[in-house]
């Protein structure tokens, strides 16, 4: 414990001296994210700042390994430093999925060369990471997945179409679901790995509901990549898929638990105090169970990291945190737009401010909480047949 | 904060399920309602008492075990689960923690051996209409002698002292004095409970005034919800077993999707209260300031996650489970009534909002 108090005043200290104030503050709209990369345009100086200095410490991965220029910190003391970050609600210096998806995979599955290749970029920030998993044709059902993936020789052929690749129209590279064989289903996907760059590759933005387009169609005309780009087995892409997906479904989950508006303050402003109560006692009494289920969230995630480290095995929780976590977001958003009254009915303009756009782009932009990543629907049969053992035959 | 069960609780933990699985299965709740006993059970908390969990929290000078609030909570849990009948909750955790923190040296050294031998039944009197409002008390006292009413008191029908709460403070009068009268109720959850009037009853004041009396309260609500737990728990698991076992249609009902989903969110609706009800346990054990928060934090969950669980008890039985023979009554009566005991979901989400500032 000593140690651990002697880490945190550490943390503290070096927050104090490298956090800029700007990054002291709740994330308004999607534009203040920062999600590095080769062609990322950075909204403010103190953002590329705090991103070179947390990557520098390896902070933005604080618990990989060292020499791939993570922080090599233990989890009680990425507790500590995640408790020091909130503490003086300091913006998270990446959003990547590089971070949350990849980088987990490629520790456990890829040869040392590709982990020295890429890991250490992904926690600088400095590549964009996208990810190329559904099809036209295969969402839900992911492993009817068609993407051609041909052996060449000196290197693979990729034929065939991805759809909902988030920011594929911004990074750098993919790390894609491709099929090595077509007479088997889940035994015929290969996990590789693709330079964006690569001539036959081609995006195309999806617009949605919320005006942005955080996705994309991305096409894949005869492109030709590596042999060493493959991560794992021929034809064992299936088992790091879905590894991956486990990864995916709690970080989503956990998406934006950062420092963001608060319901109550925005209820507080906007409806109104009396009586020390929020003047819509219908509303307040909502906030609050909202509140408790946030509270038995993040409660539950802490359960399951102790467990996790007790040796548990609790990977089989990672599609109940998807749903709950997507429930939560999406209930939040309501509440939010519920409490800014009309003030959450403009859509562009000088007449609502950044926070007020903000609340009904994420309204709408949470929506998707519940399809991407494994709709809520598919995420509950995974709950019931596999922690549940609920099956249509006994 | 931890999740952690120490050795210590653990070995508590899995002898009281032991314990429960064999002494006090439902089967002896059954008998106990059968045979229109209204939640008297004396030979169960003579058994319950010579395994030590009557002082669980009782310090060991006071003849008890000095275990704390996680190590009682993973009791109640287990007790919970097969609905035992006894005074545990009232008694191990309301009297105790009630003494410990209000009672003078000479109130404790009269009480906690007793309740520790399991000699003593306490109850806490606490409401004085049909709704939980520990605010609005109508309790007189004059010159040392209490007079009002209280009502729905659990346990009230067999205690030997009664922690009587008022807006100002808590007192200690023994359930046999002079001017206490008690009618018994017959109950829902056949666990019966009592209305007591005091008419100038001899009253011994507790220390620490209201602020004591929602210590008091909190502790209840926070034990009654890791009771609270075990049964939504054990309900949910008897109806998983079900749903593996029942054929309609040429196929185990578990298979359909419809129950499939809503079995997902019981599940996942018992998870995080189960977060909820250990970190209270746990707060309670720290010392924690905002034990106010944790309590109404768990209450208003293990309110909400057992009522949905016991009525899907009832539905994904299908017509058995209507059926007296069946279990799920069981688990649905002594379910709502624990749900309103020291507030509802309702109640809690007033006062969890009131604590947050809103």
């Amino acid at each position: 414990m000593a140690d651990l108090d002697a880490f945190r005043a550490e943390v503290r200290a070096w927050l104090e001296e490298n956090c800029p104030q700007s990054m002291r503050s709740p994330l308004a709209a999607e534009e203040d994210f920062v999600w590095g990369g080769r062609t990322f345009v950075f909204k403010n100086p103190d953002s590329k700042l705090w991103l070179e200095r947390m990557g520098a410490k390896g902070w933005t991965a604080p618990t990989w390994p060292r020499e791939y220029g993570g922080g090599g910190l233990s989890n009680a003391e990425n507790a500590v430093l995640q408790s020091e970050l909130k503490r003086i609600n300091a913006r998270p210096a990446l959003f990547s999925f590089g971070v949350w998806m990849l980088g987990p995979v490629l520790l456990e599955y890829a040869n040392e060369e590709q982990k020295k290749e890429h890991l250490p970029k992904i926690v600088r920030g400095e590549i964009r990471w996208c990810q190329g998993y559904s099809e036209p044709g295969a969402g839900s059902d992911l492993a009817g997945l068609q993407t051609r993936c041909e052996d060449k020789g000196d290197h693979w052929l990729i034929n065939g179409q991805k759809v909902w690749t988030s920011y594929a129209n911004h990074a750098d590279w993919c790390f894609c679901l491709v099929r090595t064989d077509t007479s088997v289903k889940h035994e015929g996907i290969s996990f590789v790995l693709i330079d964006m760059t690569t001539p036959g590759v081609e995006t195309r933005p999806i617009k949605l509901i919320s005006g942005s387009s955080p996705f994309c169609e991305t096409f894949f005309t005869d492109v030709k990549i590596p042999k060493g780009n493959m991560v794992g087995r021929l034809n064992g892409g299936w088992e790091i898929a879905k590894r991956l997906l486990q990864y995916e479904r709690t970080n989503i989950s956990g998406f934006g638990s950062g420092a963001r508006l608060d319901v109550v303050d925005i209820a507080k402003t906007s409806v109104g105090m009396n009586g020390g109560m929020l003047a819509d006692r219908d509303l307040r009494a909502r906030i609050a169970q909202h509140k408790m289920f946030e509270r038995a969230y993040a409660l539950t995630t802490q359960r399951a990291q102790e467990e996790a480290k007790a040796g548990g095995n609790v990977s089989h929780m990672a599609s109940m945190f998807k749903v709950a976590g997507a429930t939560l977001n999406q209930e939040r958003c309501e509440l939010m737009v519920e409490a800014a009254g009309n003030r959450a009915f403009g859509w562009a303009g000088e007449d609502y401010t950044p926070e007020e756009l903000g609340v009904t782009r994420g309204w709408l932009r949470s929506k998707g909480n519940s399809i991407e990543g494994g709709t809520t629907e598919v995420n509950l049969n995974v709950v019931a047949k596999r922690v549940l053992g609920l099956r249509d035959t006994q | 904060m931890t999740f952690t069960l120490n050795e210590e609780q653990r070995l508590l933990k899995d002898a009281a399920r032991d314990f429960c699985r064999e002494q006090a299965p439902v089967t002896r709740f059954r008998k106990m309602r059968d045979e229109k006993k209204n939640g008297r059970d004396p030979d169960l908390w003579r058994e319950m008492a010579q395994m030590g969990w009557a002082g669980i929290l009782v310090p060991e000078d006071y003849g008890g075990a000095g275990l704390g609030y996680v190590g009682l909570g993973a009791v109640l849990e287990e007790t919970g689960r097969t609905l035992a009948a006894s005074p545990l909750l009232s008694t191990a955790m309301i009297g105790a923690s009630a003494l410990m923190h209000g009672g003078s040296d000479e109130q404790k050294a009269e009480w906690l051996p007793r309740i520790a031998a399991g000699q003593a039944i306490v109850a806490l009197a606490v409401d004085e209409g049909a709704h939980h409002a520990p605010g609005a008390s109508a309790l007189a006292l004059n010159g040392g002698k209490l007079s009002g009413k209280k009502t729905y008191v659990a346990d009230g029908h067999i205690a030997d002292l009664l922690i009587v709460a008022g807006a100002e403070g808590a007192y200690l009068v023994r359930a046999d004095a002079d001017g206490v009268s008690r009618k018994e109720l017959i109950t829902v959850d056949s666990r019966g409970a009592a209305d007591l009037t005091f008419a100038n009853a001899e009253a011994a004041p507790l220390g620490g005034g209201g602020k004591l009396v929602e210590g008091i309260l909190d502790r209840a609500r926070i034990g009654l919800a890791a009771e609270m737990l075990g049964q939504a728990q054990q309900a949910f698991e008897v109806t998983g077993e079900y749903l593996k076992t029942r054929k309609q249609f040429g196929q185990v009902i578990g298979g359909f999707q419809a129950l499939q989903h809503r079995a997902a969110k019981m599940f996942t609706d018992l998870e995080l209260t189960r977060s909820c009800v250990y970190a209270a346990l746990d707060a309670l054990d720290q010392g924690a300031d905002d034990i106010a928060e944790w309590a109404s934090l768990a209450k208003a969950r293990a309110s909400e996650t057992l009522h949905l669980v016991s009525n899907e008890f009832v539905q994904m039985h299908g017509g058995i489970g209507m059926t007296d023979e069946h279990d799920a009554g069981l688990y649905l009566k002594r379910a709502r009534v624990a749900e309103g005991l020291y507030g509802g979901a309702a109640f809690h989400r007033d006062r969890y909002a009131r604590l947050c500032g809103y």
